[in-house]
């Protein structure tokens, strides 16, 4: 088990080595000079860009630079805003970094506690018309680009009822539509691996030896059904940590929220170069942090991982 | 065995492998799902390969009187924010769509294919080198990535095509090193090895057929997110660059005049919803025959 934790994050440490290396790559060649975007439209000579050059160390080679950059890392040093001057891009991601973790995290809770149960009735109650509603309902989920959901959302709501804000996170009515919107896609997928592993359980030989000794139907359902059932989506859940903190760029920017997706998506069209590194390394480490945890748990929870 | 004998077996051989194949291929026709898939996704191929006849308006002319006009007989969708008809831009945005997400998806699976197969069969540092390279494009939260090489290459049709095609085959290189792996030990392989087959043929000829079925179930899956994650990085203004009209520009048209227009973000969106719908129909209904298995 230790070994295997350790092998894991060993693994880990690699990929987010390489991401560093590759993302460095990628900016270094970003089109366009770094030192020109950053004055904008003001008149500037060619001597006072070469001062923000060499203050930025624009001048250095590849290596150089890559080098400046990962051994800052090391010491815990995100650098400065180039866009914002002076802002340290700590303090800019750890307030969106809050933002982001408080959408992401209820719009997963409410997704599970939706979808795990629906998936285990439906499977229960197989051609049932629950069955057919979250078997539809969830092929819609994740055909439907969940962001025109917000839009669509941000229209009937807020537009044409004004029950919710359409923007911001001022107050809590304002984490209704994102945190809904970004759990949809969440609980298509959940509920129709749910429903798929259910049956796979419900067909086993235990869950026949429990019916034969009479033990009672919920107590099969929640004692050997659900438990069994639930390892694969634990799995998922990991798999997915990537294609929700994606989901959050583009929610974000519909709703305005105020998070690391927004002030990814501005650092992108800014060109702010550092600020995009920190947080695309941030994503990742969350991702591969993630990988980490399902691993050990499904260990943790299914001993014959363990053996292997 | 007589000469009557090896020609009886052959034509067994060759019945047995026909029905294989109308098995699966009467699975699939059973299938509704799949059938009224591969209905919608034709409709769409013919409305993208001959928009430029059938489309009611040129989708680039804009037209003042019309600005936001709501859904008439003479334009049922409705005209946008400069007064385009909706309907023609979503016909020609079919075009980007599917242009996309089916060269997208060949590339990523080519290069998948490739990867994961050079993975499983050498195993050792080629694996070791391969899987890290897997695991660290899995990593990255996929936007991020497209964004991010976008903003390096510039928005264009071909780059969006391209940045796509080199992020999205990791899943793909995965599944096939896993299946490569259980394949290089058959008996046939190391028959096919024993007899003094190159590699390269030993991979083209004999793993990677073998290993294709759970590729193309996943690719054909694929292709519907392909096209979302296309759409959402022209919404973000970073994909299909103006004037061409492609789904995920409309949707951003769309939401910049939310208030005074609310109609022009409701086409694109459904269009979008049913293309993606259609192919994942498809993509289901080819796991269901391919892999019975996993039928449900």
């Amino acid at each position: 088990m230790i070994s295997y934790l350790i092998k894991r994050i060993l693994q880990g440490g690699l990929v987010l080595f390489m991401v560093t290396f590759f993302t460095f790559t990628v900016m270094y060649f970003m089109p366009g000079d770094p030192a020109r975007t950053m004055v904008g439209q003001a008149r500037v000579t060619e001597a006072q860009l070469e001062l923000i050059r060499n203050k930025w160390n624009l001048n250095d080679g590849f290596l150089e630079r890559y080098w400046s950059w990962i051994s800052n890392l090391a010491t815990g040093d995100l650098g400065t805003s180039m866009m914002r001057p002076g802002q340290p891009i700590k303090d800019m991601i750890q307030s969106a970094s809050w933002m982001t973790l408080q959408l992401t995290t209820l719009a997963m809770v409410i997704s599970l506690l939706i979808a795990v149960p629906v998936g285990v009735l439906a499977a229960t109650k197989r051609n049932s018309i629950l069955d057919y509603i979250s078997t539809f309902g969830s092929t819609l989920g994740v055909a439907i680009p969940n962001y025109w959901i917000g839009i669509m959302a941000i229209v009937f709501f807020s537009v044409n009822l004004g029950w919710l804000p359409p923007y911001g996170a001022d107050s809590w009515r304002a984490y209704i539509l994102p945190v809904l919107v970004l759990s949809i896609e969440e609980m298509a997928a959940v509920m129709r691996l749910m429903r798929g592993t259910t049956i796979e359980v419900l067909g086993q030989d235990y869950v026949k030896t429990a019916e034969a000794k009479g033990l009672h139907r919920n107590a099969i359902l929640t004692r050997h059904v659900v438990r069994n059932a639930l390892l694969p989506v634990i799995t998922l859940i990991g798999y997915r940590m990537a294609f929700i903190l994606s989901g959050t760029i583009v929610i974000e920017t519909v709703f305005s929220w105020p998070g690391l997706g927004q002030l990814f998506f501005d650092a992108i069209t800014n060109k702010d170069l550092q600020v995009v590194q920190a947080i695309v390394l941030l994503l990742t480490c969350i991702v591969v942090l993630m990988n980490i945890i399902t691993d050990m748990m499904y260990a943790v929870i299914d001993p014959r991982v363990r053996v292997r | 065995m007589s000469e009557q004998a090896i020609v009886s077996s052959r034509l067994e051989h060759q019945t047995e492998r026909l029905s294989q194949r109308q098995r699966t291929w009467r699975r699939f026709a059973k299938h509704k799902g799949a059938l009224l898939g591969i209905f919608i996704v034709a409709f769409l191929i013919l409305v993208a390969l001959t928009a430029q006849w059938i489309a009611p308006y040129d989708p680039n002319k804009t037209n003042l009187r019309l600005r936001g006009a709501s859904p008439t007989m003479a334009h049922p969708f409705g005209n946008d924010d400069i007064g385009r008809d909706i309907l023609s831009r979503i016909m020609f945005g079919a075009r980007v769509a599917l242009l996309v997400g089916i060269t997208s998806t060949t590339i990523a699976v080519s290069i998948g294919v490739m990867v994961g197969a050079m993975a499983g069969y050498f195993g050792g540092w080629v694996d070791f080198v391969l899987s890290r390279l897997i695991d660290t494009l899995m990593a990255f939260p996929i936007l991020a990535l497209l964004l991010t090489l976008s903003a390096v290459l510039g928005p264009s049709l071909r780059n969006v095509i391209i940045i796509v095609g080199v992020t999205f085959w990791a899943s793909y290189a995965r599944v096939i090193r896993a299946e490569v792996l259980s394949l290089r030990e058959r008996d046939y392989v190391l028959a096919a090895r024993a007899s003094g087959a190159s590699d390269k043929r030993v991979i083209l000829q004999h793993i990677v057929p073998n290993a294709i079925g759970p590729v193309i179930i996943l690719a054909s899956l694929a292709v519907g997110g392909v096209i979302i994650f296309e759409s959402a990085l022209s919404f973000l203004g970073m994909g299909i660059s103006r004037p061409t009209p492609s789904w995920g520009t409309m949707l951003s048209d769309g939401r910049d005049h939310i208030r005074n227009y609310p109609h022009i973000a409701i086409a694109p969106g459904l269009a979008i919803a049913l293309t993606v719908l259609a192919f994942n129909l498809i993509g289901d209904g080819l796991r269901d025959a391919l892999d019975p298995r996993e039928r449900s």
